[in-house]
């Protein structure tokens, strides 16, 4: 190989285990009879469920659409009958439930509608939303929806499109089978996404351990004709790390405040490749993924299985040994220990690995660290592992994101070298949290405060405006005084003259009122009466008739109370 | 020794006057100490603290009226960082120190009486007279200010428990093994 590669600083050599599940094929894992599918499967915005308990669905039935831009979608993996739509324990850490939908398959295994699409017809716009509607995301565990990364940065033409082949975390070998076993359908993808970007080279790399790869990836190029180069990188742990990847062959260093587009390089995973050329090319949404099932079973094996697929149905095909004493989630070192087997398999599952005492002998008490400098020569981002876990461990994390604490990738190597054996990668988790949470705490905090000022604003503007009305009515009430007639103007006097009786004000008050709204009603002249029938005039003098007694005791009642008044005043 | 004089007290007038310009030119709006408690304080505007609003007992600590141990919802935490800025002791917490919390209104039981709207700092409650009233729990600072108005008891406080988004990875504890 002529080309010239380059090198990432740092980084480990680990034993690979890879031998044992990378020379059986993929295997299709049987139909679950039930499926627990989490809405939330990639990073960003947590998609809606657009199902209900009593539904049936199809398989490829979108069930929960992407919510903003930075999501993606969710799709029945099998036909069959939503039994719920409820919070079900996550494929997480924490162990904490997510809102998740459950269906009972059928096993008819029915898919819906799908459509053959030709993308080269479409705008890369609608091609994009393709792949947000059929879920396509970063499957080499960080589930970043794909489309939201295939729109090369406006200012910076695309040089290089890296195709990440690398896998270099121990145990795993689901993309060295599928390179193997579907080298075609990866360069169709690689395909789709050279043509939306249009970089000016297509880079292919894979760790040089995996010669059959290598070989089954090259004769795929060489069969469709395309100028894309396959690269063999040297192994070393984490080679496959984006940016690692990135550096070792474009010789490009992403700076830490910048994302890779601006430098010209957009980096995919093989399997989103290939996924994205199954969503648009046969319209199938990402619905299964390959796993590798190894560690400590007698069956190392990669298989096929549907996402929502509950770890502890599949677990079986794998024929764990009897010592085995827990399940991690990822590779050893980036993984996560399994909090439940109740968990399903999520599009970022891509290794479960049993594990034993034996396999992975329990950690050595932790010793004081001796600032020995060992993590940071392992550190592939050349941090200072040592002085971030100082800072981490005494809560200082403003100093702590002063030494770039966001650039680790938690990859483990500082860990992985520690002679004193300190989870260093532990330290970074729970700082890099913690910060995260006071982030939030802050965001909220500021919100209500925002809201609690406006408030007050709000009150204060609405009181000085009713003051004003109050205000203008009083003015209009004095100017309005001299123009009232007579008889109410000696009742106000009255009023203005004996405060002191306020029942009696108050009845002068009211009988003022009547005596205008008299007044009133005598000036008031019906409109409507030219051009009357007979019938109505008749009908109008009866209904005046009937009201005449109910209106003639009413002012006599007030002139007689205004006579009782004036004998009151007079007194 | 007159022009001595003379330099000294011209030197004076123009520094004076220097001074005098940069005191107007310069001057600090509001006091800047202020608002630097006002950042540490949780915003929640409880009024737990005595003080209606967080801003009025940020005014009374940069006064020196009160402790800085008043703040239940800032948690022994908020006085760490209240002891931190001001150089002041640590005390410990007058209140006890609760979760966060949320406001939840049992929708079955409101007659819609608005009261609670009026108490709300920060407008988290939606409805109208007559009408049903419910919670924006996004806005909800949880100040427990708009469970004492409601007629009917049916507003109840919920503490926020543990879910995916805001789980954090817990501090490495290193495990002790009796030897012996």
């Amino acid at each position: 190989m002529l080309k010239q590669l380059f090198k990432f600083k740092g980084g480990v050599k680990p034993e690979t285990h890879k031998t044992d599940s990378m020379d059986t094929p993929i295997g299709v894992a049987p139909l679950p009879a039930r499926l627990v599918v989490p809405l939330h499967q990639s990073i960003g915005g947590l998609p809606q469920p657009l199902v209900q308990a009593g539904d049936c669905v199809r398989k490829g039935q979108c069930i929960g659409r992407a919510e903003k831009w930075i999501s993606s979608a969710v799709h029945a993996p099998t036909s069959g009958t939503v039994l719920a739509v409820e919070e079900r324990v996550a494929a997480h850490p924490s162990g904490l439930p997510t809102l998740s939908v459950i269906i009972e398959a059928d096993g008819r295994d029915e898919w819906i509608g799908r459509e053959v699409i030709d993308y080269k017809r479409l705008e890369p716009e609608q091609v994009r939303e393709i792949l947000r509607d059929s879920g396509v995301v970063g499957l080499g565990g960080a589930v970043f929806p794909s489309h939201a990364k295939l729109a090369a940065a406006k200012s910076v033409p695309m040089e290089e499109l890296v195709i990440n082949g690398a896998e270099c975390e121990p145990f795993m070998t689901c993309d060295d089978r599928l390179m193997r076993e579907r080298a075609d359908g990866i360069i169709e993808g690689v395909r789709i996404f050279r043509d939306l970007l249009e970089p000016k080279r297509v880079l292919i790399g894979i760790e040089d351990n995996k010669p059959e790869a290598v070989a089954a990836m090259q004769a795929a190029v060489e069969k469709s004709g395309e100028n894309f180069e396959v690269v063999a990188v040297p192994t070393r742990y984490p080679a496959g790390g984006a940016k690692q990847l990135i550096r070792v062959l474009t010789g490009k260093e992403i700076p830490a405040n910048k994302r890779s587009p601006e430098m010209g390089v957009q980096c995919f995973n093989v399997a989103t490749a290939y996924t994205a050329w199954r969503a648009v090319a046969f319209g199938e949404p990402v619905l299964s993924r390959i796993v590798t099932l190894t560690g400590n079973v007698e069956q190392p094996r990669n298989w096929e299985i549907l996402l929502g697929t509950p770890i502890r149905d599949i677990l079986a095909l794998a024929r764990p040994k009897g010592d085995t004493d827990r399940y991690l989630m990822g590779g050893p070192m980036m993984g996560f220990e399994l909090p439940s087997l109740d968990a399903p398999v999520v599009k970022a599952t891509n290794c479960l690995i049993a594990g034993s005492k034996a396999l992975f002998p329990p950690p050595p008490p932790e010793m004081p660290c001796i600032r020995c400098g060992a993590c940071a020569q392992a550190c592939p981002h050349e941090l200072q592992p040592f002085e971030l876990y100082w800072f981490a461990r005494s809560r200082n994390f403003g100093k702590a994101q002063e030494y770039d604490l966001f650039d680790c990738i938690e990859c483990g190597c500082c860990s992985y070298v520690c002679p004193s054996r300190i989870p260093l990668v532990q330290y970074f988790r729970f700082a890099k949290s913690e910060i995260w949470s006071r982030e939030r705490d802050k965001n909220q905090a500021d919100a209500a405060k925002a809201r609690f000022e406006f408030r007050n604003e709000r009150e204060e503007r609405e009181k000085a405006e009713k003051a004003e009305r109050l205000a203008k009515a009083a003015a209009a009430k004095a100017t309005a005084k001299p123009e009232q007639n007579e008889a109410p103007a000696s009742n106000e006097v009255a009023v203005a003259i004996a405060p002191v009786d306020a029942d009696a004000a108050k009845k002068a008050a009211i009988a003022a009122a009547m005596e205008r709204a008299r007044q009133q009603r005598e000036a008031a002249q019906p409109k409507n009466t030219e051009g009357l029938t007979i019938a109505q005039r008749k009908e109008i003098a009866e209904i005046e008739a009937r009201r005449a007694p109910l209106q003639v005791p009413q002012t006599a009642l007030d002139t007689e109370d205004t006579e009782a008044r004036r004998t009151q005043r007079d007194e | 020794m007159l022009t001595a004089i003379l330099i000294m007290a011209l030197g004076a007038v123009v520094l004076g006057a220097a001074l005098g310009y940069a005191s107007v030119k310069f001057k600090v709006e509001g006091n800047p100490l202020v608002e630097k408690i006002e950042a540490i304080l949780p915003q929640t505007q409880c009024g737990q603290c005595g003080y209606p609003g967080c801003k009025p007992y940020a005014e009374a600590i940069a006064n020196g009226e009160v402790d800085i141990n008043l703040c239940p919802p800032g948690g022994m935490e908020g006085v760490r960082k209240l002891a931190d800025l001001l150089g002041r002791e640590v005390k410990p917490l007058e209140a006890e120190e609760k979760p966060k919390q949320l406001a939840i209104i049992d929708e079955q039981l409101c007659i819609g009486c608005t009261l609670c709207i009026q108490a709300c700092p920060v407008d988290a409650i939606v409805g109208a007279a007559k009408q049903m009233h419910t919670v924006v729990s996004s806005l909800c600072t949880g100040c427990e200010l708009c469970v004492k108005p409601c007629p009917v008891e049916c507003i109840r406080m919920e503490p926020i428990g543990e879910n995916i988004e805001n789980w954090k990875w817990k501090y490495p504890v290193i495990e002790i093994k009796r030897v012996a």
